[in-house]
């Protein structure tokens, strides 16, 4: 199978990785993939107001992902959309499996998750920053969270979907994973797969996950070498 | 007494500032052209640690009834949270709406956009054009970064063809129709002394601050004053200010 | 002793392995499973004796008993003064933290500190969410004049160095007094601020690298000691006692 930009079935998109661009954030990154831009900002942790929403045995993990008015070719309205809303809470309960959220009780971690420029893809590199963010900013963590997406278009089980391939695609199934423990954070799917192709895709999506992790941590790295 | 306003307070009245800068320099300015491919044009501005990106983005619309063969011009403006940790998130409040509001005015009141070159067809439908801006670092002086960025952008946007029914957005050919460069300059008052771009945590002390919005000739194109009083004199003295650094901003461009 | 998969000083990430052994403990920043002792921050890996540690690169700053710390009154009650101490919650400091006897029936209580007051007070206690401080130790104060700088809290230990070491460089270099809190607050005054900023930053940014201290000795100028201070400072910026 041919891809629209060149791409083998089972590679993604250029990713480009970078750590420490938001000064005024305890912790930040910023994750290019393709053409799509996400930025990621962490403060925290910070007592979690008001009172009543505060866990006693933990903190929160608050993400919260929004899309900038020009990210694409349609404007974004501003303000939160049901669709914001879903991605935030699905990237929390992605992110939250990893975090020692009982180290901090009471407390909330705030995870900003702006997407500057969207082309397929920005749940997953929102989450792939915000994993990077998080550690960046000292939160103490037991791995660290890759994401992305796949789907079968004819007979090929095919990456990181972009262009005109999200329409041809017979499913979308974007997955967030914790390489070293080997669990899956985030998995979903619309589209309409047998079970067994539900199972290859997932594959797909964890061999690019591992990938991307040495990516992330080569950043995290990077960030403090001269 | 908050030892650090004294601090702050104290190097002005040296004539410099608690970053070693002299009270009329602007701290390092950088332009990026059209980082987003999405947007008809668009600019990134860091002016020391404040660093934001606006986008313009073409639409078509009515006209508003009173100005049947004007295109539409939207500002708007966010303090996303991700860009300081006083920012909260949910709807804009007073600042981020007198931000957008003040750029706005810059832009509009100084007739830099031809808005009868944006009539589609009058009383029907015109261009929209929508200025947004992405705040990644509040720095301090956001007002003057998103003006500066907003002219950019729109200096860097090309209108996408039209057909009548649909707009081709991956065909952005014609030019859009600037007529001239609005810059924005916010001079601050600090214990007695006038100051250009403020940082954050000069921002905190000021008494009070004068946003003059100038033209390429020179003259004034819109006024805020936020905070406390000033006199005619101050006044005088901020506009002249803003008109000079008006001028120095402008020729980065 | 050859299990390490890490060596040391080298820089670790969440979940990253350091050593498959059960002969070793792990201590700050780093958690066991099963047998593997990873890490859970970014941060260099410390080896002592049997102990492995992570020092943190970038860290929020989690009060502990005993640190001093550098904060803003930023409300009074009726009771005392709540302090912005850049920590997950607000500190406060009790009317039983302060050294004189004060009855605020009678006096106000902004008379002793009031609000956009800076103060240098020792955490006396931390239980769950609650932060209080005290003025009642030799070191604390309210201080008048100078400046506030901010620095990374996790790099502060590098900042203090083994016992002092790399302040008192500092101290003796510019001629500046300083007083660091653990919060990533510090306090200065004198004529070379500017050079003790430089080496902050210096500190900050290669905080990863050996022969900081001569670094900063170079930076600075002067005579540089023959007897190179150490780096042991790396090894020991904790007081806590590794979880076993």
């Amino acid at each position: 199978m041919k891809r629209e930009d060149g791409r083998a079935v089972d590679e993604y998109r250029p990713l480009e990785i970078k750590v420490g661009i938001i000064p005024n954030a305890n912790g930040s990154a910023m994750v290019k993939m393709g053409k799509t831009v996400a930025i990621a900002g962490v403060y925290g942790p910070v007592e979690f107001l008001p009172k009543h929403k505060q866990l006693s045995d933990r903190a929160v993990l608050r993400c919260i992902y929004t899309m900038a008015p020009f990210s694409t070719e349609d404007r974004v309205r501003p303000g939160p959309s049901r669709r914001s809303t879903e991605i935030s809470m699905v990237t929390a309960n992605a992110l939250s499996p990893v975090v020692f959220l009982e180290e901090f009780p009471t407390s909330v971690i705030n995870v900003f998750i702006n997407i500057i420029q969207a082309n397929a893809g920005t749940r997953t590199a929102g989450i792939n920053a915000a994993s990077v963010a998080l550690a960046d900013a000292g939160i103490p963590m037991r791995d660290l969270v890759a994401s992305i997406a796949a789907g079968k278009i004819g007979d090929e089980y095919v990456l990181d979907l972009a262009g005109k391939e999200e329409e041809a695609t017979k499913a979308d199934i974007p997955i967030a994973y914790s390489p070293r423990a080997k669990q899956i954070t985030l998995l979903q799917m619309d589209g309409d797969l047998p079970p067994a192709d539900v199972k290859k895709v997932i594959e797909l999506n964890i061999k690019a996950c591992e990938k991307i992790y040495e990516t992330q941590k080569t950043a995290l790295k990077e960030r403090w070498k001269k | 007494m908050n030892i650090q306003k004294e601090f702050i307070l104290r190097c002005v009245e040296e004539g410099k500032r608690a970053d070693g800068r002299g009270l009329e320099d602007f701290r390092k300015v950088e332009i990026e052209h059209n980082p987003i491919e999405n947007a008809e044009g668009s600019a990134r501005v860091k002016i020391g640690e404040t660093d934001v990106i606006v986008g313009v983005k073409l639409g078509t619309g009515e006209p508003f009834p009173d100005k049947p063969d004007d295109g539409v011009l939207i500002v708007t403006a966010e303090l996303s949270p991700i860009a300081s940790p006083k920012f909260e998130p949910g709807p804009p409040r007073e600042g981020a709406i007198e931000l957008a509001r003040v750029v706005d005015r810059g832009i509009r009141e100084s007739g830099s956009i031809d808005t009868k070159k944006l009539c589609i067809t009058p009383k029907e439908k015109v261009w929209c054009v929508f200025v947004d801006v992405q705040i990644i670092n509040h720095g301090g002086n956001l007002i003057d970064a998103y003006s500066l960025a907003a002219l950019t952008a729109l200096m860097n946007t090309k209108m996408p063809e039209y057909d009548g029914e649909k707009i081709d957005y991956s065909k952005k050919t014609k030019p859009f129709p600037l007529k001239d460069k609005p810059i924005a300059v916010t001079v601050c008052k600090l214990g007695n002394s006038l100051v250009v771009d403020p940082s954050l945590e000069e921002e905190e002390h000021i008494e009070a601050r004068l946003t003059v919005t100038t033209k390429e000739n020179g003259n004034v194109a819109a006024l805020q004053k936020g905070g406390g009083p000033l006199s005619l004199e101050e006044i005088e003295k901020a506009i002249a200010l803003s008109v000079k650094k008006g001028k120095e901003l402008r020729s980065l461009l | 002793m050859s299990e390490l998969l890490k060596n040391e000083r080298e820089i670790v990430v969440p979940g990253e392995e350091i050593v498959k052994s059960m002969e070793f403990v792990p201590g700050r920043n780093c958690f066991r499973e099963g047998e593997t002792i990873m890490a859970k921050k970014v941060g260099l890996v410390s080896v002592d004796h049997r102990v492995i540690s992570v020092v943190p690169l970038n860290s929020p700053y989690i009060p502990r008993e005993g640190d001093m710390v550098i904060g803003e009154v930023v409300s009074i009650q009726n009771n005392g003064w709540v302090v912005l101490i850049d920590a997950p919650h607000d500190a406060f400091l009790p009317l039983a933290g302060v050294r004189e006897y004060i009855d605020p029936r009678k006096v106000p209580l902004s008379k002793f500190y009031s609000v956009g007051d800076i103060i240098y007070a020792k955490v006396s206690a931390t239980q769950g969410r609650s932060i209080y401080l005290s003025m009642q130790d030799i070191k604390a104060k309210k201080f008048r004049g100078g400046r506030i700088v901010k620095i990374n809290p996790a790099k502060v230990p590098r900042l203090i160095g083994k016992k002092g070491s790399m302040i008192s460089l500092i101290k003796e270099r510019t001629g500046c007094r300083i007083h660091v809190g653990q919060n990533g607050k510090v306090w200065l005054e004198g004529q070379d601020a500017e050079s003790c900023i430089k080496a902050f930053g210096v500190i900050e940014k290669e905080s990863a690298s050996e022969g900081l201290t001569e670094k900063i000795g170079k930076l600075l100028g002067g005579a540089v000691k023959k007897e190179p201070i150490t780096d042991e400072a790396l090894k020991e910026p904790e007081k806590e006692e590794a979880k076993v």
